[in-house]
């Protein structure tokens, strides 16, 4: 790396704009970058591409819509809804909290908040299924109350829920942070209720990180499946998420079935991957990046 | 917080309840899933766990799980450093969809990842067929591990550095140019110093997730104990076979691990927070 590091060094400047290119590597550094993307994600991409093109629109059709698929995206789109809703108003409490008041564990509070990132979604899976089974630590609470949480489309809401918190907190803590207490101040000086300045002065300036938050969430529990094989019992019609009957189908060796449905998830994650780049770009300027 | 300066939600009656309903809701799903794993771990005592984690197949899927990191994480150390750096240092048109390029991982099912690997690289895939015919088979086998593996953990270090290093700037690396530096000496004196704690807070988290990965894993990996079985994996088949315990032994080292990345990070901030208290003289790019 050493040697080639210096290669960038002198007159790249093919697309010179407003800043002049004085520092080396570009072309090393952009070099194995684009050779990295395309080999890994594009690459792999575009095999999905083929293979789905190659089975003709009658039979793609009708594999996308069997009636026990269909049941999966209605499953998948309405866990994945709930867990992202809970998980908007949960983050923003947490995020709230975190960035507002100082008490005793925070810091800890604070590391534990990205501890559904870290831990490995199988763990997260058998975690959950062992917690909320009927003779579990929050099982046996649960079924004095008449709710049965494992191996139901509620274990799939729990496990999602439990996946993907780390990016509404995450999300919404920052801008929380940056938030101006001078209007804030004025509004409560001024007479207004906490509720009322919450409403009028805050929430104007925080629902566009909320807004990308829950669907950064809802990205992620569209597609989770480790967490939730182990809770929700998979009945077909029932408790089977959408990646679970892509995985199905290939452990049946039908390829084609399997690229089909995971055509389908693939364009609705990365169009609202593409929408949510696009709204932060536009709302989020100062959360570039992050 | 005197009566002058009150904001939202600072009434002492307002600031308990929240804490309380908040902290109770996250003890209930983040700190006692942690406590259970390692109870249940336990739970049939300490020769029992340890001779679950020195079992024949567990130890094997220790060490194939290692041996995966330890070839991803480099791999995705370069090209996520090469990545910042030609997005936060240079203007070129598509450095934008370059970004949003990284982050199609995180949007990816992790089943689908899995299955773009075996579509292309499979026995029936038009690159797998070719590298059949040359007695090359990556699916099912240890490299197929390692490529999905790469493809799942390829944004982390990128997202780490990227917002840091854009908000850094690149005057100091300028200043080193100007003095007539060369690009390695400028990266390893300059740029390296600045970004260090992202950069192992970035290596950190690319572990945790290549060492945890299932879903895409599960899909390209064919679950043969003792071979192509990481501990992810391995906890998968424990549990179906009713070995809970067992299980929760090998999920116990993942937890430890998981922890451990909390820890780093805890850090990473503590120490990233610190200059720019100390230093007045940072420059606000």
């Amino acid at each position: 790396m050493s040697a080639s590091a210096n290669s960038g060094v002198g007159p790249v400047r093919r697309f010179s704009g407003r800043s002049k290119r004085v520092l080396p590597g570009f072309g090393l550094s952009l070099g194995i970058s684009l050779f990295f993307v395309s080999l890994v994600l594009l690459l792999p991409l575009s095999g999905l591409v083929v293979e789905t093109s190659g089975m003709g629109w009658d039979q793609f059709w009708f594999t996308i819509t069997d009636s026990r698929v269909v049941e999966s995206y209605k499953v998948t789109l309405w866990t994945a809804l709930a867990a992202s809703v809970f998980n908007g108003f949960f983050g923003l409490l947490l995020a709230w909290i975190l960035v507002r008041y100082e008490f005793p564990g925070k810091r800890i509070v604070d590391a534990f908040v990205d501890l559904p990132f870290a831990l490995p979604t199988a763990v997260a899976g058998i975690t959950l299924a062992t917690l909320f089974a009927q003779n579990g630590w929050y099982g046996q609470w649960l079924a004095k109350l008449g709710v049965e949480v494992a191996f139901t489309p509620l274990g799939i809401v729990v496990a999602m829920a439990f996946t993907s918190i780390p990016f509404v907190v995450r999300t919404v803590q920052p801008v929380l942070e940056e938030l101006s207490p001078a209007d804030e101040e004025a509004a409560v000086s001024l007479g207004a209720s906490d509720g009322r300045v919450f409403r009028k002065v805050i929430f104007p300036s925080l629902w566009p990180a909320l807004v990308t938050g829950v669907a950064l969430s809802f990205t992620r529990s569209l597609g989770e499946f480790g967490a939730i094989i182990f809770i929700a019992g998979n009945t077909p019609y029932v408790s089977e998420v959408t990646s679970l009957m892509v995985f199905i189908r290939l452990q049946e060796y039908d390829y084609a079935a399997a690229s089909a449905i995971a055509s389908v998830v693939l364009l609705a994650s990365l169009v609202l991957l593409f929408a949510i780049n696009l709204w932060q770009g536009r709302y989020l300027r100062r959360l570039e990046g992050r | 917080m005197d009566t002058g300066h009150r904001r939202v939600g600072d009434q002492p009656w307002v600031r308990r309840t929240l804490i309380g309903i908040a902290l109770l809701v996250a003890m209930f799903m983040l700190v006692i899933p942690v406590v259970v794993i390692f109870a249940e771990a336990f739970s049939a005592g300490w020769s029992t766990f340890a001779g679950n984690v020195t079992d024949e197949y567990t130890v094997h899927a220790i060490g194939l799980t290692l041996f995966v990191a330890a070839l991803t994480v480099p791999l995705n150390l370069v090209f996520g450093t090469a990545l910042a750096w030609s997005v936060t240092r240079f203007r070129f048109p598509g450095r934008k969809l370059l970004i949003t390029l990284i982050d199609i991982p995180f949007a990816v099912s992790p089943v689908i990842a899995g299955l773009l690997y075996l579509l292309l690289y499979g026995r029936n895939g038009w690159l797998g067929g070719w590298l059949a015919s040359h007695d090359v088979q990556l699916m099912f086998s240890w490299p197929g591990i390692v490529m999905v593996t790469v493809f799942v953990t390829c944004p982390f270090v990128a997202r780490e550095l990227i917002p840091l290093m854009q908000q850094q700037g690149s005057e100091e690396e300028e200043a080193g140019v100007v003095l007539g530096a060369s690009g390695w000496r400028i990266f390893r004196k300059i740029t390296l110093p600045n970004i260090k704690w992202a950069l192992i807070y970035g290596v950190v988290l690319t572990n945790a997730r290549a060492v945890g990965e299932f879903g895409a894993v599960s899909v390209v990996s064919g679950n043969v104990r003792g071979e192509t079985n990481t501990l992810p994996l391995h906890v998968e088949l424990l549990y179906q076979d009713y070995n809970v315990v067992g299980a929760f032994a090998s999920a116990s080292l993942l937890a430890a691990i998981a922890m451990l990345t909390l820890v780093v990070k805890a850090f990473v901030e503590w120490r990233q927070s610190r200059p720019i208290v100390s230093t007045p003289e940072k420059e606000v790019s």
